[in-house]
C-alpha cells in the first residue's frame, strides 16, 4: 500500500515536471543558437574586464555603504515595528485576552508572504527612485517575519517571572519591561542579526528595480550595455555577499567554542 | 544603621542612556545615506497617486478573460520553478558526488591524497560560485542573452539552486554514518554502488525534504524574476504597477499570496508523507 503511494507521488511529480517543460516553450534554439552563444562569450569576456578606474571604485564603494545602510536601518525598523506587533500578536499568559491576536497574525502574514521586491516595486510610486523605498521595502516584509518569530519567542518562554510581578498587582506595562523583555531579549536580537544578515543579501539585488544600492548601480550601467562597469559591480556584490557569509559564519564558530 | 539601601534609581539607568547616546551617533550618518526622509511619502507631489492608486485596489478586477491571464501567468510561474528545479538537479546530484569527501577511496587509508582534495575543493568552489551570485542577478544576464521570457527565469534558477543544492547534498551525505560506505568501498565495491548501497539509504528522506523545501523557495523566488522580465507573475505585476493599474495588482497580489500559502501546505504534506 505504502510502496503504491510513493509510486503515485513519482508519477505525479514526473507528469508536473513534463508539463512544465512542455508549457513553458522554451527557447534551447535561441539559447544555444551560435548568435547567443557568441553573445555570451563576448559578455563573460567583458565581464572579466572590469573598470578599475579610482572615481568609479570609489562611487561604488558608496553604493555598497549605501546597501549595508538600507539593511541596517531596515532591519531595525522591522525590529522595532515586529515587536509593536508582537505583542498583540502574542498570547503571553493564560489569561491573557488576546483579543487582537488573530487580525494582527493576518496582518503578519500579509506583510510577510509579500516579497521585498514586490514591496520596493509598490513602494517606487509613493517613495519614489532611491534607497528610501528599499529601505522600507525591507523595513515592511522584515517585521513581518520578526513580528512572528518575537511573538512566538513571548509564547514559549517560562512564565515564572511575569507570573510573580502579576500576582503582586504590578501593571502590564512594567511586567513586559521587567520580565517578559529582558527574558526574551537574547532569543529577539539573535533573530535580528540572523535577518540582518539576509537582508543584506536582498538589499544588494533590491536596487535592480530602482530601489538603490549596488542593485541600481547594476541595473543602470547592465541597461547602458557598459559591461566593465557591470562585471565591477557584480564583483562589488558578490564581495559585499561572501564578507558577510564570512563573518557571520565566523560570528557562530566563536560563540559556538 | 540604613535600613533601606536600594538605590532609588535604577542602577542601569546610566548605562541605558549612553547606549542610546551611541546608538545614535552610529544611526545618523546611515539616515544621511539612505535618504531616510519618510515625509516626502505625505508631500503633495507623491501622497495622491498614492492614494489614487490604493483606492483602485479595491475591487480587484475580476473579469473572466483577466482572471484566465493571471491563472495563466501563475502556472507559467510554477512551471518555471519546477523545471528550474529539475534542470537544478541534473547539476547538483553529478557535482555533490564530485565533492563528497566520504566517497574518496585514497582517503579510506587516512589522509585523502593531495589530487582528489584539490579537485573535491574546486568542484566546492564552483558551487560557492554558482550560489554567490542571486537568481535575481543571473535572471538579469541571461535576458540580455536569451532576450525576455521564461527561458532566463528557468536558467537563473537552475544556476543559484545548482549551487545551494549541490552544497547541502553534499554536506548531508557526508554527515552520515561513513562506516557502510568505508566498507562497500574497502571490499571493492564502485563509488557508485556506495553511494546507491551506502550513502543514499540512510540520507534519502533528509535529502527529499531538502529537495521539497527548496522547491517551495523557487516558487517564491520565480515569482519575482519576472520583475527583470523573465516572465511569470512578476512580469505582468510589473506591466501592471507601471501602467498604475491598482485593481490588476490587487489581483495578483491575492494570487501570489494564494500561489505562496499553497506552496507551503503542499510542501509541509509532501514532507510528512515522506518522513
Amino acid at each position: 500500500m505504502r510502496r503504491c503511494k510513493l509510486c503515485w507521488l513519482n508519477l505525479g511529480l514526473l507528469m508536473l515536471v513534463l508539463a512544465s517543460f512542455i508549457s513553458l516553450d522554451l527557447q534551447w534554439g535561441k539559447f544555444l543558437s551560435g548568435q547567443a552563444l557568441g553573445s555570451m562569450g563576448r559578455f563573460v569576456k567583458e565581464l572579466l574586464t572590469p573598470n578599475t578606474e579610482l572615481a568609479f571604485l570609489r562611487k561604488i564603494l558608496w553604493a555598497s555603504l549605501e546597501t549595508l545602510a538600507m539593511s541596517a536601518l531596515g532591519t531595525a525598523l522591522a525590529a522595532a515595528v515586529g515587536l509593536a506587533l508582537a505583542l498583540p500578536a502574542a498570547k503571553s499568559h493564560p489569561n491573557d485576552p488576546a483579543r487582537w491576536r488573530g487580525a494582527t497574525r493576518l496582518l503578519l502574514n500579509v506583510l510577510r508572504s509579500i516579497p521585498e521586491l514586490v514591496w520596493a516595486a509598490l513602494l517606487l510610486i509613493s517613495a519614489g527612485l532611491g534607497p528610501l523605498a528599499g529601505t522600507l521595502a525591507l523595513a515592511l516584509h522584515t517585521s513581518g517575519v520578526l513580528g512572528r518569530l518575537f511573538a512566538e519567542t513571548f509564547e514559549n518562554q517560562p512564565q515564572g517571572p511575569a507570573e510573580a510581578l502579576r500576582l503582586r498587582g504590578v501593571r502590564p506595562a512594567l511586567v513586559f519591561c521587567y520580565a517578559d523583555l529582558p527574558q526574551a531579549l537574547p532569543q529577539l536580537v539573535s533573530y535580528t542579526l540572523y535577518r540582518w544578515e539576509n537582508n543584506i543579501r536582498a538589499a544588494a539585488v533590491l536596487g535592480v528595480v530602482g530601489a538603490g544600492g549596488l542593485g541600481q548601480m547594476l541595473a543602470f550601467h547592465m541597461g547602458l550595455f557598459q559591461m566593465m562597469e557591470t562585471s565591477s559591480v557584480l564583483i562589488a556584490m558578490m564581495l559585499l555577499v561572501a564578507l558577510v557569509d564570512g563573518l557571520s559564519y565566523l560570528t557562530r564558530i566563536s560563540l559556538q567554542r | 544603621m540604613h535600613v533601606n539601601t536600594a538605590p532609588r534609581r535604577d542602577p542601569a539607568w546610566t548605562g541605558r542612556v549612553f547606549a542610546l547616546l551611541a546608538t545614535l551617533v552610529v544611526v545618523w550618518p546611515m539616515l544621511v545615506l539612505t535618504e531616510f526622509k519618510p515625509w516626502t511619502l505625505f508631500s503633495p507631489e507623491s501622497l495622491p497617486p498614492t492614494l489614487h492608486f490604493l483606492g483602485d485596489f479595491f475591487p480587484p478586477k475580476l473579469e473572466p478573460d483577466f482572471l484566465r491571464l493571471v491563472l495563466f501567468e501563475t502556472w507559467r510561474t510554477v512551471a518555471m520553478a519546477t523545471a528550474g528545479m529539475t534542470l537544478a538537479l541534473f547539476l547538483a546530484i553529478p557535482m555533490a558526488l564530485l565533492a563528497s569527501r566520504t566517497l574518496s577511496i585514497s582517503a579510506l587509508t587516512g589522509r585523502m591524497a593531495l589530487a582528489p582534495a584539490v579537485f573535491r575543493q574546486g568542484v566546492r568552489w564552483l558551487l560557492m560560485l554558482l550560489r554567490s551570485v542571486p537568481e535575481l542577478i543571473w535572471a538579469l544576464i541571461f535576458v540580455r542573452v536569451v532576450g525576455l521570457g521564461p527561458t532566463s527565469g528557468v536558467l537563473a534558477i537552475a544556476l543559484t539552486y545548482a549551487g545551494m543544492l549541490g552544497k547541502v547534498y553534499a554536506e548531508i551525505l557526508e554527515s552520515g554514518d561513513a562506516l557502510p560506505t568505508q566498507a562497500l568501498l574497502r571490499n571493492g565495491a564502485g563509488r557508485l554502488q556506495a553511494f546507491f548501497y551506502g550513502q543514499l539509504p540512510q540520507s534519502s528522506s533528509e535529502l527529499t525534504s531538502y529537495t521539497v523545501y527548496r522547491w517551495e523557495c523557487a516558487i517564491r523566488s520565480s515569482a519575482v524574476l519576472g520583475f527583470v522580465g523573465a516572465g511569470g507573475l512578476g512580469q505582468q505585476m510589473d506591466a501592471s504597477m507601471k501602467m498604475f493599474n491598482g485593481s490588476e495588482v490587487a489581483t495578483m497580489l491575492l494570487m501570489f499570496m494564494g500561489l505562496v500559502w499553497l506552496a507551503d501546505q503542499v510542501s509541509r504534506l509532501l514532507r510528512e508523507a515522506l518522513a
